[in-house]
């Protein structure tokens, strides 16, 4: 019934308000209770809190791995320990306790060695689902890092149909997803803890890996290889959501920037057109068309802002906007100064882009 | 008339006015030279590794300051007391002197002075380049810290990937700081390292053959055989990333053909090297320790050289493990995994030889083996996550987390400064003439051990709860809030430890307990002379009778005669066995490499800016090294004299190892 719902609301949407109330309502609630699991969730950026199957199988070779470690930690300083304290014997210059300490010392290197090989065993063992994904015919998601926001693209057969979303990855539950790595500026690494390890966005070079959830939620990832000023602040969100939902989702973000239902927002619109907004931001359904800063066409319906440095919310916005400079020094977006009438008008107009 | 023509005497013939007669003429023939030309003229290897030590010791401080800037920043979320750009240079520049301008110099360093007072020679092979190397050092070393305080520190992380150092993402000259800075240091770890492997092949003391030489020895042998090997790859990609910002080269530049990989596997392939290159000094200096400590030789020599000289070959074969993220094929990784984990078996075999070490013998707990027992507890727990590290599945996972962050300064800080300051504890008496206080040397051990475990140990779950490396803040929501803050009271501790450890040379160099020759009973030759040691070293060059050169001294070892104290004359002797060869004069003091040194750097820091440096600096360069290499009017001389004594070297063996057994 939702995924009805879902799918016939993008085209709902232009109709007229109550409709377009009902499914703020209803999407505003899920987007609640994804928002309150994004941000309930401590340590959810845990190696050992996997909702994936790669996490989980890095996870349990990562139990094994410090287990034996630890084992082989206090065994080396119990003998340690024992050779620094233990008391002293007449008999310890003796020849034979030279060849008892020699077989000793070749004993604990066997067992290394043993230990070694079982740990390189596992390593492989738990390497081997890296590579492919375990389902055929798998939806493909390009994964491009910029200074400092990531650039999802979904592609599809149709060229209207093809769209990014910038930021936020959502992927159905249970499936896996293909994600072909790439770079426009420096090297980024994509990494979702809960869900796989880190692969490298190397501009000149594409890499294919995958990516699956087994549970709705939204899980947080990070940049990993450091890009430059505000690496620190290169966040995304992957949204794994039940496979309707995930579609009625597709839906929507295929359609164009819903038109501005108000005076404000038309006005708002103008002030984009005619601010240095239009320069870097595209929103697919208008004349903006540029691609150096991420898509607007549906940037409210976004969890976050400013890759996911910010709630999603009417203040946050207004100071992203006004000088976003003071929020992530350094990066790409220049301070606005508009005159306060335009600037609400603005506001309203983006935050209408849902 | 040299001293080969005259008789050789029997020891006991050797009077005290003979010894005294030959100690001044040693003196005088050796001297270091005074006033201030004198102070940049010094070519005696004790004298520049004291002040390499020196020198290595503030930056060390320098960079650790730096340390304590970035744990303040994290120590609370979103904190606002240092922005990006800043944080970027701190940690940058942390890296940068901590690697290139601390720990391998300082090695180094530590082989410049032991290492001719340990195989028992006057001095360091190519003396007056091991005063070029100091200086070029010194002065690539001083650009770095100006340019820090001057805000145009480079700030793309020690490793300094492209194409983010490269011209298009990295405007101005931060990053070819950065890339001269290399060059300085690797000029300067080239020319020590030649110095070394030189040193130990050709001058040993008679009877040194390689199955006696010293395990410090032979760990420094094989760090600079690693350098040697290593550099060249840096020096390639350092000279790449220079040639794509200042000609508009392309070798990185994915755009034109070029291949922003390429960087990360020349880098890597002296990155990893580089580890171990610090490292394995550490590891000659804990087996000193523990044999003079235990008063036993160290269980299983053979099987510890042997791991040395493994460890020095397979180092060179994982770099690509700190690039499994970058997508390579499954194949080659599993490579790297079984090369990664292979290391940890001469390593092991390290530990237990040390752990048969000091079980078989009676360990005194001084401050020196205090470290050592301190490097083992945290050494171990570094190389058993670098062997988790090894896992490509897990790797994915923690590889460029704070997890990798903890394993490094395990491995760095737990593996090789804390032997390094136990041996400084050790050598101390032998550098200086005095002992260093033993109680403030325990205190200085436990702030510094309990400070770096609660400082380090937090970052492995940091690491695991997904923290990245290189961030200047986090947000509040994360879960990494107490162990951050932890983790900066940490630092806290480790600043008091190094406080103390200062403070305690300080007073210990002003009036610590004046040390006898050798002080701790321990077995190599350096603790045969005085303390501080004589300009020439030995006043008799020794004859090495066994693996502990002074515990298997008999009464009337031989000592070798027939060098020439009137010039600077030292023995060559063979590589395996230690056979005395020939003799051959090292140079006197002198201006040239200094002033070589300052043009050199002018060089350096010039192509900085414009590629016409190098056409500049080539006449001046040219007139230094001429002046370097000037042959005196008694080299002359003596050319004539020495094709005379080739002549006669061919009918006898010289020079003479006299047995003087009554």
């Amino acid at each position: 019934m939702i995924r009805k719902s879902g799918c016939g609301l993008p085209r709902a949407q232009s109709r007229g308000l109550p409709r377009v109330q009902s499914r703020g309502i209803r999407d505003s609630l899920w987007l609640s209770v994804l928002a309150c699991l994004a941000a309930s969730c401590t340590g959810n950026q845990a190696t050992f809190n996997p909702h994936g199957p790669i996490a989980r199988s890095i996870a349990n070779h990562g139990w094994w791995l410090l287990l034996m470690c630890t084992l082989v930690y206090v065994a080396v300083m119990i003998a340690f320990f024992n050779a620094v304290w233990r008391r002293r014997r007449d008999t310890d210059d003796l020849p034979e306790t030279a060849r008892r300490l020699t077989r000793n010392v070749s004993i604990a290197v066997a067992l290394t060695v043993v230990i070694l090989i079982g740990i390189a065993a596992s390593s492989v063992v738990a390497g081997r689902g890296l590579y492919s994904p375990g389902g055929a015919g798998a939806l493909t998601v390009d994964v491009v890092g910029h200074q400092w926001w990531w650039d999802f693209q979904y592609h599809d057969v149709t060229p209207s149909d093809v769209f990014t979303s910038p930021n936020e990855l959502h992927i159905p539950v249970g499936v896996p997803v293909v994600i072909k790595a790439m770079s426009t500026d420096v090297i980024h690494s994509f990494w979702v803890p809960n869900l796989m390890g880190k692969r490298d966005l190397i501009p000149g070079i594409v890499t294919n890996t995958w990516i699956q959830a087994d549970q709705p939620g939204v899980y947080r990832g990070q940049c990993a290889e450091f890009c430059g000023h505000q690496h620190a602040h290169m966040a995304l969100n992957v949204v794994a959501e039940p496979m309707d939902r995930f579609q009625a989702w597709v839906q929507h973000q295929r359609e164009p920037a819903r038109e501005p239902s108000t005076d404000e927002e038309r006005k708002g619109r103008d002030v984009f057109m005619q601010s240095p907004c239009v320069t870097c931001h595209a929103i697919r359904g208008t004349d903006a068309g540029s691609h150096v800063g991420p898509e607007l066409t549906h940037v409210s319906s976004r969890l976050t802002l400013a890759a996911a440095t910010l709630p999603n919310a009417r203040g946050h916005l207004a100071g992203w906007i006004a000088n976003s400079q003071s929020i992530k020094p350094g990066n790409r977006m220049p301070p606005n100064a508009l005159d306060p009438a335009d600037f609400q008008a603005l506001l309203a107009y983006v935050r209408s882009l849902q | 008339m040299s001293e080969l023509a005259r008789p050789i005497e029997r020891r006991q013939t050797i009077t005290a006015a003979d010894q005294e007669r030959l100690r001044r003429q040693l003196s005088a023939t050796w001297y270091v030279p005074r006033g201030v030309i004198g102070w940049f003229s010094v070519a005696d290897h004790k004298t520049i590794g004291r002040r390499y030590i020196v020198t290595a010791f503030c930056f060390f401080i320098f960079a650790g300051v730096l340390a304590g800037l970035m744990r303040l920043q994290l120590a609370v979320p979103n904190n606002h007391f240092i922005g990006p750009d800043l944080y970027d240079q701190i940690f940058t520049v942390h890296g940068t002197t901590m690697m290139f301008l601390f720990a391998v110099p300082v090695m180094e360093a530590m082989g410049i002075y032991l290492v001719p007072l340990m195989i028992g020679t006057r001095n360091i092979a190519f003396p007056r380049l091991n005063a070029f190397s100091y200086y070029v050092y010194l002065f690539g070393g001083v650009m770095l810290v100006v340019t820090m305080l001057m805000n145009t520190a480079p700030d793309v992380g020690w490793f300094s990937y492209v194409p983010l150092a490269g011209p298009d993402y990295a405007p101005g000259k931060r990053a070819d700081f950065w890339a001269q800075l290399i060059t300085f240091t690797e000029v300067a770890a080239l020319a020590v390292s030649v110095e070394l492997v030189a040193t130990i092949f050709k001058s040993r003391a008679p009877g040194m053959s390689l199955n006696r030489m010293p395990l410090f020895v032979w760990s420094m042998l094989v760090t600079a055989l690693m350098v040697i090997f290593a550099m060249p790859s840096i020096v390639t990609c350092s000279t790449f990333l220079l040639l794509d910002r200042l000609v508009g080269t392309h070798f990185y530049n994915p755009a034109e053909g070029g291949d922003a990989l390429l960087w990360q596997h020349l880098f890597w392939f002296f990155g990893h090297p580089e580890v171990y290159i610090i490292f394995v000094p550490a590891l000659g200096i804990v087996s000193s320790i523990v044999s003079a400590f235990t008063w036993r030789p160290i269980f299983g020599y053979a099987a510890m050289v042997m791991a040395l000289v493994a460890t020095g070959f397979i180092g060179f074969g994982l770099w690509v493990h700190h690039m499994f993220a970058t997508g390579l094929p499954a194949l080659g990784l599993a490579y790297f995994t079984a090369a990664s984990i292979v290391i940890a078996i001469p390593s092991g075999i390290q530990i237990f030889c040390w752990i048969a070490s000091l079980w078989r013998g009676r360990p005194r707990f001084h401050t020196p083996l205090l470290f050592v027992v301190g490097f083992v507890a945290i050494f171990v727990l570094g190389g058993l996550s670098g062997v988790t590290l090894a896992s490509v599945p897990f790797d994915l996972q923690v590889h460029d987390s704070y997890y990798v962050v903890a394993h490094l300064h395990y491995v760095l800080l737990g593996g090789a400064v804390f032997p390094l300051i136990g041996g400084l504890y050790f050598w101390f008496p032998k550098i200086t003439g005095r002992l260093m206080d033993d109680g403030l040397g325990k205190w200085n051990f436990w702030l510094l051990f309990i400070g770096f475990n609660v400082t380090f140990f937090p970052m492995h779950v940091l690491g695991l709860e997904g923290m990245p490396r290189r961030i200047y803040t986090y947000p509040d929501n994360m879960g990494w809030n107490t162990l951050n803050l932890v983790s900066s009271l940490g630092a806290l501790l480790l600043v008091l430890g190094g406080a103390l450890f200062v403070y305690n040379v300080v007073r210990s160099y002003a009036w610590g307990l004046a040390a006898a020759d050798n002080p701790w009973g321990a077995e190599t030759l350096e603790w045969s002379v005085s303390s501080p040691p004589p300009v020439y070293n030995f006043l008799h060059v020794p004859v090495v009778e066994g693996r502990c050169a002074l515990w298997d001294r008999s009464a009337d070892a031989p000592i070798v005669t027939g060098i020439r104290s009137d010039i600077r004359e030292v023995l060559i002797t063979d590589v395996m066995d230690a056979e005395p060869v020939h003799k051959t004069e090292y140079p006197e003091p002198s201006i040239w490499p200094f002033l070589c040194a300052v043009v050199t750097s002018a060089f350096f820091i010039g192509s900085i800016f414009t590629p016409w440096a190098l056409p500049v600096a080539i006449l001046p360069l040219a007139i230094t090294l001429v002046g370097w290499f000037w042959p005196k009017k008694r080299d002359r001389e003596r050319e004539a004299e020495e094709r005379h004594e080739e002549a006669e070297r061919r009918s006898r063996p010289v020079p003479t190892m006299r047995e003087a057994r009554a």
